[in-house]
């Protein structure tokens, strides 16, 4: 167990459950996962089994009954500024240009940037998503993959060494979605962090992912987990090799079985 | 240019209107006034239309900016807090119930004499629970991912309320203020039409019906109307400043 510490996200025997009308409902269950640095994990499992409950804690919004997260080696006990966010909902401010929704991190966290320097930061990153042109426009003048990439930017703009991503592609059509996985694969060669994509879709995590971890049913454990290996850049081809389709059977199944788990 | 004509033609077509309508029913003008006898009557009264229009004002505005600093202060506890909203909105829901017409004699023999705190008092009363109820609604429908953007950063709660929770809840707040200068300037009039020794617009239309003044009584209606659409639009105008990116661009 000690070992997990060295990873720089570390989830070690997590157990959580919420409080409803006086009942706990138990989330999570002796979760144990560790992300490497650098590393880029995605989490899948059945519907409502504690995927989100899981960013929540990595992100310090909440602290878990039992066991501990460490990120850095430093166990999480509040919210912390090395951590970016993004979720299905881009949640961008309506009455700030995406320039000003891109800066807006570094107006709560500590930066040596000059403002200056910080908007140049904006542009460079606005420019890596494709989205040059469009710094002055507001958010409700953009389609809703522009948003998701305006969102992506504003939660590296200050340099986070842990992305934590939820669903983030989830309400997008499947071309976006497509266009928005390069993007990413585009950022993180750019960018490097350290990262967390809670998806449900299987095809997004084996192509995204350097590790699949799949979730059981409500109380949430680790059920399994699919290493990946990468080579070349990036292509969607790969999505149809048959070591692709092999992998991606091999995650179907074990959902199913998850599913299964729960009675459903 | 279009948009000032278009309105301009239609004021012209209502008073053409108006004047007909009495004209050709040969109304006596204790039954309606026409316009042309409105304008003796500005004439013959204008320093009272500005000095009374002025006590109108002023007690207006008082009352609604204490409205607004009450409104949002309760719609903030409302929406922070659940057990405040479950608490304060029955109470709140009854208060607003209650006509404020009969809370005028009331307040009026309260603070018998104060005419201008009773005045202010009423276009208060009649006016924050748009505001109150608003601004809870904005702030408790909140989703959850926007304080998540930026408390996952170690942001306070008060940086959440002043760069997300606040503008966010503009455009509604705005809305009900729109609402609100209407009700204020009926809460003034209430109060000064009931006062004996009443200053202000409602007394001047107080004094008209005393003294079988119809073309007077109609010139305050109108001389009211003015000045409910100025603070209109100087919402309208506020709205444009400080929520002018809740509206869409028509396309």
């Amino acid at each position: 167990m000690a070992d997990a510490r060295e990873n720089l996200i570390a989830i070690e025997n997590v157990t959580h459950a919420y409080q409803t009308d006086g009942h706990p409902l138990p989330v999570l269950e002796k979760l144990t996962l560790g992300v490497p640095e650098h590393g880029f994990t995605a989490v899948v499992g059945p519907s409502g089994c504690g995927k989100s409950t899981l960013t929540r804690l990595i992100a310090g919004l909440m602290r878990p009954d039992e066991g501990s997260v460490w990120l850095h080696g430093e166990q999480v006990v509040s919210p912390r500024s090395t951590v970016g966010m993004a979720f299905q909902n881009p949640v961008l401010l309506e009455w700030r240009s995406i320039l000003k929704n891109v800066l807006l991190p570094l107006e709560i966290v500590p930066t040596r940037l000059s403002k200056q320097d910080a908007e140049d930061r904006a542009r460079h990153l606005l420019h890596l998503v494709g989205l040059t042109g469009f710094e002055d426009k507001r958010p409700s003048e953009l389609s809703g993959g522009m948003r998701q990439r305006a969102s992506l930017c504003r939660a590296l703009i200050h340099n986070p060494d842990v992305l934590i991503l939820d669903e983030p592609f989830g309400a997008l059509d499947a071309f976006t979605r497509e266009d928005l996985w390069l993007t990413m694969h585009k950022l993180r060669a750019k960018e490097p962090f350290t990262g967390v994509l809670i998806t449900h879709d299987l095809r997004e995590s084996i192509f995204l992912a350097d590790e699949v971890v799949v979730l059981s049913d409500r109380p949430a454990t680790v059920q399994h987990s699919v290493s990946l290996t990468r080579e070349g850049s990036p292509s969607l081809d790969q999505l149809y090799t048959g070591e692709s389709i092999a992998i991606l059977n091999e995650l179907r199944e074990q959902i199913r079985i998850a599913r299964n788990g729960a009675g459903v | 240019m279009r948009q000032y004509l278009i309105p301009t033609f239609a004021m012209v077509i209502f008073l053409v209107f108006w004047e007909a309508l009495v004209w050709v029913n040969d109304w006596p003008n204790y039954k309606m006034a026409s316009p042309s006898d409105l304008w003796p009557a500005f004439w013959r009264f204008k320093e009272l239309f500005l000095s009374y229009g002025w006590e109108t004002l002023w007690r207006t505005v008082v009352g609604l900016l204490i409205a607004i600093v009450v409104g949002v202060f309760l719609g903030m506890i409302m929406g922070f807090s659940k057990v405040m909203r479950e608490g304060l909105y029955p109470l709140l829901v009854g208060f607003n119930a209650i006509p404020k017409a009969t809370v005028v004699p009331i307040v009026a023999l309260m603070f018998v004499g104060q005419h201008d705190l009773n005045t202010v008092l009423i276009a208060f009363m009649i006016s924050f629970f748009p505001i109150a109820v608003s601004v809870s609604i904005g702030l408790s429908t909140l989703e959850p991912e926007y304080r998540d953007i930026l408390r996952s950063l170690g942001a306070s709660k008060l940086t959440i309320f002043w760069k997300i929770a606040l503008p966010k809840t503009l455009p509604e707040f705005f809305g009900a203020l729109k609402v609100s200068v209407t009700l204020a300037f009926i809460g003034t009039n209430l109060m000064e039409i009931v006062s004996p020794h009443g200053r202000g617009l409602g007394a001047l239309f107080d004094s008209g019906k005393t003294n079988s003044d119809y073309p007077l009584m109609f010139a305050v209606l109108i001389a009211l109307a003015v000045l409910g659409i100025a603070l209109y639009y100087v919402v309208v105008f506020l709205e444009k400043i400080f929520a002018g990116w809740a509206e869409r661009s028509a396309d």
